[in-house]
């Protein structure tokens, strides 16, 4: 089968369930259920390597490419879409609350059909190499995603959310296509496997360049969360409904990265003023993003916004290491973070719709109503926070690791440290609450832990031990 | 062989939490841990290393041996190990927290000290600190949640100074191995010998950044206080002596002013500092900050020069007794509270009327630790005097390390007045209203601190049972 026919089967099968939404009269979360089964066989497929006969035709090999890192960016869009569709089915007493029409669960139906498009543009994107595809791809992600951010229509915070993320995505659709035009306009072509050749013959005006990167830069930074464009996260990963909010933390911000890796990757190799310039904004990017995301997380009592300030901060630690050019370790930790993130906001949904609230004190004595949800909320919390034998630490540890071997300036790596100092803290408060404190509500009975949830945190909680332990499979998927 | 001593406590914690019956697991766990240790000090063959890759590139590898001085921390681990599960009260209903957590603290300590790896010796020590906190923030006495916090906020602070220390040496050196460990670029020297001071030395408690030490033991559960102070403290010496001894020795003597008035920040600031606590455990908390003083006066010794044949063994030799008597005191100071209800010293009086088998052995754990002659204390502390004066000939000039010992002498003086005070006031004088209905300590209380003082006697005694892992 050749590479490329993987999106359009996505976008076949996603074409084909809003068929079935249409004309199925059963419960409309049952197609969330088979949406996640289509997109596991996807996900198997994605495993097989493609045949060396029949690979991209030659007219799509402009567009498109087929290699470890993007097979590994569409596994960690197809992995992280099923587990948001299967949240979204344990989710569902609040999406039903707040979308309810005429009958139970009418118009919930294509928030389980929207993933699998966004899922099809998130892949696309891991293969883009030429900036027109690239920008095609991420509007199909971006336009989707403004559906699915406004979803609970009759809960103010949903539609706030919404419009605060279409405004600023608006913005940075803007700068994207304006410094696309720059580069354009600079080096004559839009298809990025040349830029390196035209580097390399100096036959480019530096100045109009450095201007589009730069425009580039903050717009790709609206979609990994980095400053100077992250001021949309805590007000949207609040107001969205939850599986919504770890899709955007998790599937949206990975491909925001492999876009950026595909886009700097050959000024960053060019040995020359612009490599250093480049670097010298991806460094200042990354400093100011870690001490925003981690400065801003210490005072939060909200878990979710307390998430949202931690995927900035996981932004700066992630540019850091694009700014010492580890690219394969930076798809390793997105691959960690996946894991650690999905772990976290499963058992915040179930607590969303147990408690009524994202307070961090309504996981206070979360301990003694469930040991178990505790424990694995633990395991998160200490993976997030870069705990040694979890696979959070792995990631960390690389980003450092290749900082030290790049030779960033030393304040950068400062600054990430006091970043991971202070990680220690914000996270483990949700620990603390968990532990420490006893029940609010003391008349709180046991929590139950639906067969979903339960089966994915097992799956998620033990991947992340085991990864902490042994990460070399990682790396293989990575080609490394 | 070396596998399975990790395995051991890690595999019991686990059958624990899954239902094993807790108190009975613990003990079979840490008795096994000690054969299996006996067996594999005493066959060569059984001994050799054990490596398992996790990742190619940058090549790290699960790998386990044992060098001199990590046969003597193991024997360390296994012996508190022991006689922490016996220890203290677990309130009803919290076993399986308790004893999983103080066999996955000895797992971490006993892996940390048997890692020739750079990357899982970092690593095994963070697995013991996470049930540390998590057990002196649930099941901790007093202001449990403050200490809790501390503890970590502290530790967490130097375990992230230390990965950095670390990362610049393995860079350096290109691989994560003790054994391909050399000294570091000349360049690099001073830097990495700072970050591992710095990491190392939070973990040790290196004055001024020991104050979360002694609230910290004092609100532990016992178990906790005697695993962290007797084994888990000593990692950040274990590895100043195993990594930065080797790899940043020119940095070393760089810094070596600031050791020794750090040091003496240890021994002469919080040994002023114990003498004014009212409360036995803390007390008992800062003296074990203050003794860390000494054995940083054998590094001292050891970064002034290299050659310094006797430092090495007398740092092991007094970190060696420093682990056993201070596991010995909060031992016995839970029991002490168990039977009177209290560790205020000014509401303790005349127990060794009603309980002198306990005021015995406390009597005879606070010798040790004050360093009376014949008692495993006293061979390490003297070892480390001798080391300071080593390179000095009569006629010389004194150098920072003569006049740091010196100084350190004094420490003696202070902690003969603090343990003779507290003793007095706690078990001698009138029998007061605490100690009037305490009984003496039983048999099946006694076991932990006979098998400790046996320990203190033999090491005194015959400290060559010890040093003849590190002479060679």
């Amino acid at each position: 089968m050749q590479a490329h026919l993987i999106e359009f089967i996505t976008v076949g099968f996603g074409l084909l369930l809003l068929m079935y939404e249409a004309f199925s009269k059963s419960n409309k979360s049952q197609i969330g259920l088979v949406a996640a089964a289509g997109l596991a066989v996807i996900l198997v497929m994605l495993f097989c390597p493609a045949p060396s006969c029949c690979g991209v035709p030659a007219w799509m090999e402009r567009f498109y490419t087929d290699n470890h890192i993007a097979r590994f960016y569409k596994m960690i869009a197809v992995s992280s879409t099923i587990l948001v569709l299967l949240m979204a089915v344990d989710f569902r007493k609040v999406l039903d609350r707040f979308t309810a029409g005429d009958e139970q669960g009418s118009g919930t139906g294509e928030f389980y059909c929207l993933p699998v498009f966004a899922c099809a543009g998130l892949m696309w994107m891991a293969s883009a190499t030429d900036l027109v595809s690239v920008f095609v791809s991420l509007e199909l992600v971006t336009i989707t995603f403004y559906v699915m951010v406004a979803y609970m229509r009759r809960n103010v915070g949903s539609l706030e959310a919404g419009v605060k993320y279409l405004i600023l995505g608006a913005l940075s659709t803007g700068f994207l296509v304006y410094g696309i035009a720059w580069l354009y306009g600079a080096m004559g072509t839009t298809d990025i496997s040349e830029f390196s050749r035209i580097i390399g013959e100096k036959s480019y005006n530096p100045n109009y360049l450095l201007f589009g990167i730069a425009l580039i830069l903050i717009a790709l930074g609206f979609k990994v969360g980095a400053v100077p464009m992250q001021l949309w996260i805590p007000d949207v990963y609040q107001g969205a409904p939850t599986p919504i909010t770890a899709y955007l933390s998790v599937a949206s911000k990975a491909a925001g990265f492999i876009v950026l890796i595909t886009i700097i990757e050959p000024f960053l190799n060019a040995d020359t003023a612009l490599g250093t310039s480049v670097i010298s904004i991806l460094a200042i990017m990354a400093g100011a993003t870690l001490l925003y995301g981690n400065l801003a997380a210490i005072p939060q009592t909200n878990f979710k916004r307390l998430l949202a300030y931690s995927s900035i901060a996981h932004a700066g630690f992630l540019l850091m290491g694009i700014a010492s050019g580890a690219f394969i370790e930076v798809s390793f930790y997105l691959g960690t973070y996946l894991l650690m993130t999905f772990a976290a906001f499963f058992i915040l949904a179930l607590v969303r719709s147990e408690e009524e609230s994202d307070e961090i004190d309504a996981f206070d004595g979360l301990a003694s109503r469930n040991p178990m949800l505790a424990l694995a909320l633990t395991i998160a919390m200490a993976a997030l926070a870069g705990i040694p034998l979890t696979a959070g630490f792995w990631g960390k540890f690389f980003m450092f690791q290749s900082a030290l071997i790049a030779g960033l300036s030393w304040w950068l790596i400062a600054i990430a440290f006091i970043g991971v100092a202070a990680g220690f803290y914000y996270y483990l408060k949700v620990v603390r609450a968990m532990y420490w404190h006893s029940p609010k509500n003391n008349t709180a009975g046991p929590l139950v832990v639906p067969t979903i949830t339960r089966l994915v945190l097992i799956l998620l909680t033990a991947a992340i031990l085991v990864l902490g332990i042994y990460p070399q499979p990682v790396m293989d998927l990575l080609g490394k | 062989m070396l596998l399975v001593l990790i395995l051991i406590p890690l595999l019991a914690a686990i059958g624990i939490l899954g239902g094993l019956p807790a108190r009975l697991t613990a003990i079979i766990a840490a008795l096994a841990n000690i054969l299996v240790a006996t067996f594999t000090l005493s066959c060569t063959a059984c001994s050799h290393g054990f490596s398992l890759e996790v990742l190619s590139d940058p090549q790290i590898n699960l790998s386990l041996g044992l060098t001199g001085i990590s046969a003597v921390m193991l024997i360390l681990s296994v012996i508190v190990t022991l006689a922490a599960v016996y220890s203290g009260k677990c309130p009803d209903g919290r076993e399986k927290l308790w004893y999983s957590s103080t066999l996955f603290i000895a797992a971490g300590a006993i892996g940390a000290f048997l890692s020739t790896d750079v990357f899982f010796f970092y690593a095994f020590h963070e697995l013991a600190l996470i049930p540390t906190f998590l057990m002196i923030g649930i099941l901790g006495t007093g202001d449990r949640k403050e200490a809790a916090w501390k503890i970590t906020i502290y530790l967490a602070f130097g375990s992230i100074i230390l990965l950095v220390g670390l990362l610049m040496v393995t860079l350096n050196t290109g691989s994560f191995a003790f054994s391909d460990l050399k000294a570091v670029h000349a360049s690099d020297q001073n830097t990495v010998a700072l970050l591992l001071i710095i990491g190392f030395g939070t973990l040790v408690s290196l004055f001024p950044l020991h104050s979360w030490a002694a609230p910290a033991y004092a609100s532990a559960p016992t178990p906790v206080a005697m695993l962290h102070a007797g084994v888990m403290k000593k990692f950040g010496l274990y590895g100043l002596l195993v990594i930065g001894m080797k790899v940043a020795p020119d940095g070393m003597l760089h810094w070596l002013p600031w050791i020794c008035v750090l040091l003496l920040g240890n021994i002469i600031w919080v040994g002023l500092v114990t003498v004014n606590q009212k409360r036995l455990d803390l007390m008992l908390g800062n003296s074990s900050v203050m003794h860390m003083g000494y054995i940083f006066l054998a590094i001292a010794a050891l970064s002034a020069n290299a050659e310094n044949t006797i430092a090495e063994p007398a740092a092991v030799l007094l970190m060696f007794a420093h682990g056993i008597s201070i596991a010995m005191l909060f031992s016995l100071s839970s029991l002490i509270e168990k039977k009177t209800g209290t560790l205020e010293i000014s509401q303790l009086g005349g127990l060794a009327k009603n309980a002198p088998a306990l005021a015995f052995l406390f009597g005879l754990a606070g010798m040790a630790s004050i360093g009376l002659p014949g008692l495993a204390n006293f061979a390490g502390e003297v070892m480390v005097f001798f080391a300071g004066f080593a390179d000095w000939k009569p006629g010389e000039d004194l150098g920072w390390v003569q006049i740091t010992t010196i100084i350190a002498l004094w420490g003696v003086v202070i902690s003969a007045v603090y343990m003779l005070r507290a003793y007095r006031s706690t078990f001698q004088g009138p029998v007061v209203k605490s100690t009037e209905s305490a009984d003496d300590i039983h048999y099946c209380e006694k076991i932990p601190a006979y098998i400790l003082a046996a320990i203190l006697l033999i090491v005194g005694v015959y400290p060559k049972i010890i040093l003849q892992f590190v002479s060679n």
